[in-house]
């Protein structure tokens, strides 16, 4: 069977989680939690998960299941008290707008005072950037999406972290980007947006053309990697048999 | 107490915290009747849910102070969209660690606490009441001073609660709902059921008695208070209204107000009862 698009970005989601050891992996929606799951299935079983409320799962449970062995509590006061700022979390967050400098906007549209289109809020994103490492998905690449500046900076790029001082930038940590075409980090000039693969089927000029600022991206982008046969097995068998994931990241 | 006399003690102008989280054990009966009542100008402040979009289509706040408006299993909080969209009333919105310092500050009775959740974000531009503050000590670092959030009264809904104040959260998440009572002048507990004291310890675990009395001002006895948020154990969100509140939200609201919001509790209830026979 054809590997899928949204399983190049399974995995590339699971690669953000490999090398954090024993952290609290925070992902947000639903590739992110599928990614989350895939790592810690693989290359990461130390990660710690929760069912998205206030219990720690010790398992990896399929997506739209929460029911498994409990290994620990974690409701949102220690969320925001103990593990923010103590820093031992990984968190993967969704982004309405990101932007050159790897600001992110989940809060509203528009100008702040009155604007066109309220979104959540800026939730915990300004606290999650300059505390713990960050990471974010974005299912569908657009210049409407990868923007060159954000409307309301509620997630903190590099640059405004510096700019906000030593307290903001000590702890900074701005990982990837992953979206339905490729993988990113902020490693370009003045930490900017970097192209460091393009899922099969994608072109680099694919990626330029479906984003609204410039992308750092070498003569040769390799592409991302392709998932191995046990990985293919976990995403199509134990952790999305229901293959929820083609809803976020359809087959055309 | 009852719910009218809990809300005839307020007045209008006053700041009101409260509890819960987005669409999770919201003190909706005790926000019902503020809709019903001739309060006006609250200044509220919340993890922001269903209460705060309500209060807002009724007019019933003047300004809010929150970290996010949602409904969890639906993202946005549709009423609270219309009023940011429409400049409605005064927003101030904080990162959801800033909040909880904000209310730690007040129980604490700080003026502020200094944090790194919100440097180099929007937050300070968008509220421009923020201000840094630098540590005394040889790093120097500059810091957000994050300003107490005391508030005038606070409205928590629990699982249980005996006659004196000593209230129980039997879900997974004790959400912030002891600090919103220890930042606030005066807390008001509704809860689905008053026991005997000794009933507290029967029902749960010791730790599951998160609030005491010397932190509660009343306690009012509100069965399906929280509706349509969920109060785990005794009741999940009611996802079927919940959506019906959002198709409502589309269009002319005054046809759900009538339905549902136009009498007291306990035709609310009735209602309720009505529409999940009919869905």
């Amino acid at each position: 069977m054809e590997i899928t698009r949204s399983e190049y970005c399974a995995v590339a989601i699971a690669d953000c989680f490999a090398d954090d050891g024993e952290i609290m992996g925070s992902p947000m929606g639903l590739l992110p939690t599928l990614g989350a799951r895939l790592a810690k299935a693989t290359s990461n079983p130390l990660l710690l998960l929760t069912d998205g409320e206030a219990r720690i799962l010790q398992g990896t449970p399929p997506l739209g299941v929460t029911t498994d062995v409990v290994e620990g509590w974690m409701p949102f006061r220690l969320v925001l008290d103990m593990v923010v700022p103590y820093g031992k979390r990984h968190v993967m967050m969704g982004a309405t707008q990101i932007d050159r400098w790897g600001n992110q906007n989940i809060s509203a549209i528009g100008p702040w005072a009155q604007p066109t289109r309220q979104l959540l809020g800026v939730r915990g994103a300004p606290g999650n950037t300059v505390n713990n490492r960050t990471s974010y998905w974005v299912p569908k690449h657009s210049p409407r999406v990868v923007v060159d500046q954000v409307d309301i900076v509620s997630g903190v790029g590099r640059r405004r972290a510096e700019e906000a001082g030593p307290a903001a930038t000590r702890f900074h940590d701005v990982h990837r980007l992953i979206t339905d075409l490729g993988v990113f980090d902020f490693g370009g000039p003045g930490h900017t947006i970097r192209l460091l693969s393009v899922h099969p089927g994608v072109t680099v000029e694919d990626v330029l053309n479906s984003s609204g600022c410039e992308i750092t991206a070498g003569e040769r982008v390799p592409e991302t990697r392709t998932p191995s046969e046990t990985e293919l097995i976990l995403i199509r068998d134990v952790l999305d048999p229901r293959r929820l994931r083609e809803k976020e990241v359809p087959t055309t | 107490m009852s719910i009218d006399e809990v809300v005839s003690s307020l007045r209008s102008g006053m700041r009101v915290g409260i509890g819960g989280w987005g669409s999770r054990r919201k003190p909706m009966a005790l926000v019902r009747a503020i809709l019903r009542s001739d309060l006006r100008d609250l200044d509220v402040v919340a993890y922001a849910g269903p209460d705060i979009g309500l209060l807002l289509q009724a007019g019933k706040a003047r300004s809010v102070t929150y970290a996010f408006a949602t409904l969890d299993s639906i993202p946005l909080e549709p009423l609270f969209s219309q009023a940011r969209q429409s400049a409605a009333a005064a927003f101030r919105e904080w990162d959801e660690g800033m909040f909880a310092t904000g209310l730690r500050a007040a129980a604490q009775r700080l003026p502020f606490l200094p944090m790194r959740a919100g440097l180099g974000s929007d937050v300070p531009r968008n509220d421009p009441t923020l201000r840094t503050v630098r540590s005394p000590y040889a790093d120097e670092q500059d810091l957000l001073a994050v300003p107490a959030l005391n508030l005038d009264v606070a409205l928590v809904h629990m699982n249980r609660a005996d006659c004196y104040g000593n209230a129980q959260y039997l879900g997974p998440d004790p959400f912030f709902d002891d600090l919103f009572c220890l930042a606030a002048d005066k807390a008001y507990v509704s809860c689905e059921q008053i026991v005997d004291t000794a009933g507290l310890t029967l029902g749960g675990p010791l730790q599951s008695i998160l609030i005491n009395r010397s932190m509660v001002t009343g306690v009012v006895e509100t069965p399906g208070g929280a509706h349509f948020t969920s109060c785990d154990p005794d009741y999940p969100r009611d996802e079927a209204f919940q959506r019906a509140y959002v198709e409502a939200a589309k269009g002319d609201f005054s046809a759900f107000t009538e339905r549902f919001l136009a009498g007291d509790e306990d035709a609310y209830q009735a209602a309720v009862r009505t529409f999940g026979e009919e869905s």
